[in-house]
């Protein structure tokens, strides 16, 4: 069946390039088809309707018209601007580096609607009065986890045995994991985690996060 | 990238890379321009040569302002006419000759030779903002115009620039943003509009 030539989508829009007099090469997140690139064309002019809708860090419901190679928006309009966190530099800062995050981590045209959506939780936070640092961690140990590479925390990677709770133990990155003192014996590149970081990764990676946030890392620890 | 032309090394095929390396030109108009000036005028190709190499040879950056310049202080700078009490702040020399063009404005210019974009590694020190600080210390201005992009890193460079220099005590603007003229309302993006709407005037 051949593929319509227009469609809709959510996306948010995580990258962008200039690309010839007045026209931008964006990257967007989008909810049905993942990580697709797209030109906007003639978004540079001041009178253009497709304007602030396609902007860095925004999420808009858009009309794309499937091309040879790119797609080119057609239509625009915003859903969220996330405004709180674009006036914040700190913030605004932030939000760039989840975007960077998502592009690196997904290949093109993999759809993945829970990343869209932890990618939307996360600039949502990002805009809202919670700790951005704890939305960030959240963010990380979540992106992790979709794209396959889930931290082990409870048991060791390298021979599946339960690791004791409240004790300082060796991540590594490699083994993908917490290790147990025998197995970590023979890893040369580890981080040593307090208690309670491993407890805190543990409360982000099985909650939504939402507890923790309100408070920040260092008082949930404390709670 | 194919040209058309094996790469031999022959000076019509390097001619025809040199252009295709240019923006906006493929591999067809690169061959055009270069059969056109194969057929042009000695002394034609010989402007066009030296005018290259004394745009790389001639034109620096202005000590004062980082604008492009043939002389040092630029024209902008060295024009006693102008208002040294303010000063506008541009990312690139053809923003600043966008605002010129307007002639509404008479004061000084600084370019910053682009915006922060963390993504692209473009942090503060890649940018004009040291020289900025720099040169207004202990100097006459009065008003400082933030003039970046209304993008998210323009606005955020606008956003970085108020914070640096407001222990200075000089007052800080930004351009307005609003609605173009004419543009049509319905199809104004929201943050256009809602800062059009914070931004209003009594007529």
């Amino acid at each position: 069946m051949p593929q319509p030539r227009v469609y809709e989508t959510e996306a948010v829009v995580i990258r962008k390039m200039n690309l010839g007099e007045a026209d931008r090469l964006l990257t967007l997140y989008t909810s049905s088809l993942g990580k697709v690139r797209a030109v906007a064309k003639g978004v540079r002019r001041p009178r253009s309707k497709l304007g602030g809708n396609v902007e860095l860090l925004t999420c808009s419901r858009l009309m794309l018209a499937r091309g040879r190679n790119l797609d080119i928006i057609t239509q625009s309009q915003t859903i969220d601007s996330f405004m709180a966190m674009k006036t914040d530099l700190q913030r605004t800062s932030w939000g760039l580096y989840v975007a960077e995050l998502v592009d690196r981590f997904t290949p093109e045209r993999q759809a993945s609607r829970a990343l869209f959506e932890l990618l939307l939780k996360t600039l949502n936070r990002l805009a809202g009065d919670g700790v951005g640092e704890t939305a960030l961690r959240y963010f990380e140990l979540h992106l992790l986890e979709l794209a396959g590479y889930r931290p082990q925390l409870s048991r060791c990677p390298g021979c599946n045995t339960e690791l004791p709770l409240s004790c300082r133990l060796s991540f590594s990155p490699v083994a993908g994991g917490l290790l147990c003192m025998r197995c970590r014996a023979g890893e040369p590149e580890v981080v040593s985690l307090s208690a309670d970081a491993i407890r805190m990764l543990g409360r982000l990676q099985d909650s939504d996060g939402e507890d923790v946030l309100k408070t920040g890392l260092s008082q949930a620890l404390n709670a | 990238m194919k040209s058309g032309f094996s790469s031999d090394g022959s000076p019509v095929s390097r001619l025809v890379e040199a252009f295709h390396k240019l923006p906006g030109i493929g591999p067809k108009v690169a061959q055009r321009l270069t059969y056109h000036l194969l057929r042009a005028p000695e002394e034609e190709a010989r402007a066009l040569a030296e005018a290259i190499l004394d745009v790389k040879e001639k034109i620096r950056l202005c000590s004062r302002c980082f604008n492009i310049t043939d002389i040092d202080p630029c024209t902008f700078c060295g024009d006693e006419g102008r208002d040294r009490t303010m000063v506008c702040v541009v990312e690139k020399p053809l923003d600043l000759l966008a605002v010129e063009r307007v002639g509404k404005y008479k004061g000084l210019y600084h370019v910053l030779h682009g915006a922060l974009a963390p993504n692209e590694g473009v942090g503060p020190e890649g940018l004009k903002v040291k020289e900025l600080l720099a040169r207004l210390q202990g100097s006459p201005v009065r008003e400082v115009i933030l003039a970046t992009n209304t993008s998210l890193e323009g606005e955020t460079t606008a956003m970085y620039l108020q914070r640096v220099l407001s222990p200075l005590g000089i007052r800080v603007t930004r351009l307005a943003r609003g609605l173009p003229f004419g543009a049509d309302l319905e199809y104004a993006d929201d943050l256009t509009l809602s800062t059009a709407i914070e931004g209003r005037q009594p007529v």
